[in-house]
């Protein structure tokens, strides 16, 4: 949608007061088409009073908000507590609800579990549905083309380059999310976490994990 | 129609529900998506059109015609969306992977027709 907001590219560990000299931040190339057509549609539907300048970037916050680390805390609520569990499977929005995650967009939510003997993988064929009340923004990947027309026709494969080898005897599932379901893909628990807070499980659910690209892992757990 | 009774089965005498209120279809029920091509909005895969499947659940509450929604017709009219289980050997003639392996996706009702 916009540049960055947050100014610079380049990685931090903010270990150092913040005065390093900065070369200007500006716009250096010129706005490609589609920028130009979302900065002329946006400026007719204001100047027509469809809506005004202040409910887009009330909206972008409200994106800007929701981050993998909401799902992540669902999934460890799950892990731990197998009666919200059963409610988040039999309604998503309603047990994301309880946490206090909001369906701004009014779009309904199926929770997918994997388990040893189904593996769920979420995809949208037509464009990029995503259940972002919950994970935000998608990755890239999710909306180009290769990964949607993939995702349906050889999923295996496409699970086998994120490195996730699914057994022959394991069935897989991919929700090809168009209308107004979306999906997310509850991970199986790892093993070794039997004593592990909520917390630390949380922080072993990622992005691609509730996507269902990778099973969460002891190993590379990091929210974002 | 199926519309005699309540979701869980239980009759509810006198209650008389409107066209397109009730779902038509329930799970287990076998389907085919329609080849249909109109002009317009819609929601369902090419890549779908005329494969047979099973309903796995009905999606509720009732959602709108996106068809008619993009025409602004009363914001369209409510029926409901299923979800519909379609194995990938169905879709894919030299599927590569199991042939328990299968696709998921939710199909209003103007799309499906009973088999």
């Amino acid at each position: 949608m916009s540049q960055g907001a947050s100014g610079h590219d380049h990685p931090h560990d903010h270990d150092h007061p913040h005065d390093h000299p900065h070369a200007e931040i500006a716009q250096a190339e010129r706005p490609g088409y589609y920028d130009i057509m979302e900065t002329a549609v946006r400026e007719l539907l204001i100047e027509k009073k469809y809506f005004g300048a202040d409910e887009i970037r009330r909206q972008i916050e409200v994106l800007d908000s929701r981050t993998p680390a909401l799902g992540a805390k669902v999934v460890a609520r799950a892990w731990q507590d197998p009666a919200f569990k059963a409610r988040l499977l039999e309604n998503g929005r309603k047990g994301c609800e309880e946490l206090g995650i909001s369906f701004y967009d009014d779009t309904h939510l199926i929770v997918l579990e994997n388990t040893d003997t189904v593996h769920n993988l979420i995809v949208c064929t037509l464009c990029s549905c995503y259940p972002r009340p919950v994970l935000g923004l998608p990755p890239d990947w999710y909306k180009l083309k290769p990964f949607r027309a993939r995702a349906v026709s050889e999923p295996r494969a496409v699970l086998a380059e994120f490195g996730t080898i699914i057994p022959d005897d394991v069935e897989i599932r991919v929700s090809d999310s168009t209308a107004m379901v979306r999906y997310l893909v509850l991970p199986k628990r790892p093993d070794g976490t039997q004593d592990f807070s909520e917390e630390q499980l949380a922080a072993l659910v990622t992005r691609d994990a509730m996507i269902g690209v990778v099973p969460a892992s002891i190993q590379t757990g990091s929210v974002q | 129609m199926a519309s005699e009774t309540l979701q869980d089965g239980v009759p509810m005498a006198g209650i008389v529900f409107a066209f397109g209120e009730q779902p038509i279809f329930r799970p287990g029920d076998a389907v085919r998506i329609l080849t249909r091509t109109p002009v317009g909005h819609y929601r369902v895969p090419t890549y779908l059109r005329g494969k047979r499947g099973t309903v796995e659940r009905v999606i509720e509450p009732a959602g709108v015609d996106n068809e008619q929604e993009a025409y602004g017709r009363n914001a369209g009219a409510k029926r409901h969306y299923y979800r519909i289980a379609i194995p990938m050997t169905e879709i894919w003639q030299d599927y590569a992977g199991s042939s328990r392996d299968g696709l998921r996706i939710e199909v209003f009702e103007t799309w499906l027709e009973r088999i």
